[in-house]
């Protein structure tokens, strides 16, 4: 009797421990490093960077692995950490149009200048199953570093433009200029709604990609009107520059990989406005292309009231949107139900008691 | 204040946060009632599981402090341990279990059933912070509604509750009308304990963490719920008392034990029951 409720730090300690079991596995295989992780499960540490918003492939990857591969509990892992570090100071903007691009290719060109390049990418993959990775040992020679030869990897370096400036020159793309407004910073700032579009973009890069990809699905399917085209999807490395007060000029922290989608999207005018191209944006660190391209629909899709669009579908909803997005936010809230509720569960069971009493004396 | 041993700062959090926080906590005790937003942080424990009264508990907790922690009234309920060991590794401070000899609470779902001292901190963790969300999902719209003090929608409610039900048909996170002002959640705690924040001599702060919204009844604050002339506002009461200490003055949780439907009764608040029952704390 009573003992439900009794014992719970003897608890909580005993589940650590069978938690760190569990996690290490059969302890006569080889543990498995942050380096295999971060080399050999690179997707799921890219994810867990973009969606913990902490660029570091070594934390991501000890998450990973502290999470035992559950990517929403790494990301959690890797946000509660970041929310703990200092901030020194904001980097300068990164141009991605200087971008060192291992992957560029444009849906609404055949060809453009800088040109298309496939780079790694499951597209046009077989979905079959590889068996020949079930072997232990991968055969010698065929991952190796053999060099990759290819039309666009002639010259790694060069320089690709962004594909919308084609667009710009005629006056049918939007333009999106700089209006130089310090931007706000949501995890730093109480959220106001309307949220603006750098807070709207803030939170899309940081949400879930289950979630983020849903809504920009919903769009296609008619739950709000986004015919997107893409633009542009690149993916490569940039260097990230900071400049500390005491030097004045800028220095160079370092390189990151980002992946951004930029889409075009019909606009019929209105509001004085003539019929134009607008655009949608996505970016995500590392290699992270689903992400990216739903962010973009969905920014797009975000963007109706400021468009004088009618809004039909919750992609379209900035609070729906805004709300619902972060997966850390989520998950705890869903799991909180696990939570003992037992004052809240009686108080129910007593007045369920006394409205059936209530009911059944009526009918006496 | 860098903890050698956890390599975090004294109470988990840093100081900007902390005077964050603060800042939004002043704001509320100065507005009673009203919700004000403030930047929350990611916690190391999951949102939903306490992390607005952890950090409102974190900005305010300093080394001389004695913490209790609480969860459905009990000191011993998983999450609770987990919180107060918390709190006991990243801070260091004396932790009890004794109502009496605490200078901040932190609870889910209860407030103690011996009364509240003048001095004393009760931080509550709130999941939904807006009484009115259940009835407009639109943050925009009850921010309105609040502004403009207009609280038809909650009577229209607990209106239609009588008239469906026979009587308002809310039994924990009951409304209440603060100072006269604003309608506020008292968080998830029975409506048996709404009375006992009419007047407290505590001061009671609520934190919702992935809300990010902090509010305040401050010390001897009218609080009153929400009811209608001839349907006043009444709490719960058990026919039986609690099995281990034979209070009949108490909340009780009901214990199932057997398949057959036996079932016994005995008090939420442990340091209430163990304080009766002779053992812990003495009565006050």
């Amino acid at each position: 009797m009573y003992v439900a409720v009794k014992g719970g730090a003897k608890a909580i300690e005993a589940a650590h421990r069978l938690m760190a079991k569990r996690r290490r596995g059969n302890p006569e295989l080889p543990g498995i490093s942050l380096d295999q992780i971060r080399e050999q499960l690179g997707l799921a540490v890219d994810r867990v960077m973009a969606e913990g918003s902490l660029y570091s492939p070594e934390l991501a990857a000890l998450a990973v692995k502290q999470a035992r591969g559950d990517l929403v509990e790494a990301i959690f892992l890797l946000r509660a950490a970041r929310a703990t570090f200092p901030r020194f100071g904001y980097c300068l903007p990164v141009d991605t149009g200087t971008m060192r691009v291992e992957r560029r290719i444009s849906a609404t060109w055949k060809d453009l200048p800088g040109g298309q390049l496939l780079g790694p990418t499951f597209d046009y993959t077989h979905r079959l199953l590889d068996y020949s990775l079930m072997e232990e040992k991968e055969p010698a020679g065929r991952d190796g570093p053999a060099e990759i030869k290819g039309p666009g990897m002639k010259s790694p370096e060069m320089k690709r433009p962004k594909a919308l400036k084609a667009l710009l020159g005629e006056g049918l793309m939007e333009a999106e200029e700089d209006d130089g407004r310090e931007p706000g910073d949501i995890t730093r700032q109480p959220v106001d709604f309307p949220v603006d579009r750098a807070g709207r973009l803030q939170n899309l890069a940081r949400s879930d990609e289950g979630f983020t990809l849903a809504l920009a699905y919903s769009t296609q399917r008619g739950f709000g009107s986004v015919h997107p085209f893409v633009a542009e999807l690149r993916q490569g490395t940039l260097s990230v520059e900071f400049t500390p007060e005491e030097l004045g000029f800028p220095v160079t922290l370092g390189e990151i990989d980002l992946t951004e989608c930029e889409t075009v999207n019909q606009f019929k005018g209105g509001g004085g406005q003539p019929p134009t191209f607008t655009r949608g944006y996505g970016l995500a660190f590392g290699h992270n292309e689903r992400k990216a391209l739903a962010m973009a629909i969905v920014d797009r899709a975000l963007r109706a009231e400021e468009l004088g669009e009618e809004i039909k579908g919750p992609a379209q909803n900035q609070e729906f949107v805004f709300s619902h997005s972060d997966n850390v936010e989520a998950a705890g809230f869903v799991s909180h139900i696990k939570l003992p509720h037992y004052v809240d569960f009686q108080a129910e069971l007593s007045m369920l008691r006394q409205m059936r009493k209530a009911a059944n004396d009526d009918q006496r | 204040m860098t903890s050698a041993e956890t390599g975090y700062n004294f109470a988990y959090l840093d100081e900007d946060s902390k005077r964050l926080i603060r800042r939004a906590l002043l704001k509320a005790v100065a507005v009673p009632g009203y919700q004000v937003p403030f930047a929350g942080r990611e916690m190391p424990m999951p949102y939903g599981w306490g992390t607005g009264g952890i950090q409102v508990t974190a900005a305010l907790i300093g080394p001389d402090d004695v913490l209790k922690v609480i969860d459905q009234g009990s000191d011993d309920t998983t999450n609770a341990v987990s919180i107060r060991a918390f709190f006991s590794k990243t801070a260091g401070v004396a932790t009890t279990t004794v109502t009496g000899e605490a200078s901040i609470i932190q609870t889910r779902h209860r407030i103690p059933e011996r009364p509240l001292k003048p001095g004393q901190i009760m931080v509550y963790q709130v999941p939904i912070p807006e009484p009115l969300r259940w009835l407009e999902p639109g943050e925009t719209e009850t921010r309105v509604l609040h502004a403009l003090g207009e609280y038809g929608l909650m009577y229209v409610k607990l209106y239609e509750d009588i008239s469906r039900h026979g009587r308002i048909a809310t039994s924990y996170d009951y409304p209440v009308e603060v100072f006269g002002r604003y309608i506020m959640s008292p968080s998830p705690i029975p409506r048996f304990d709404n009375p006992k924040l009419d007047r407290s001599p505590a001061l009671h702060l609520f934190g919702a963490g992935r809300e990010k919204r902090i509010y305040a009844v401050p010390p001897y604050s009218p609080v009153r719920s929400l009811d209608f002339e001839d349907y006043p506002f009444a709490v719960q009461r058990w026919p039986e008392v609690c099995a281990i200490c034979g209070a009949s003055d108490s909340y009780l949780d009901e214990v199932v034990l057997d398949d057959g439907g036996r079932r016994l009764f005995v008090c939420s608040d442990s340091d209430y029951c163990a304080g009766r029952a002779g053992k812990g704390s003495p009565p006050q």
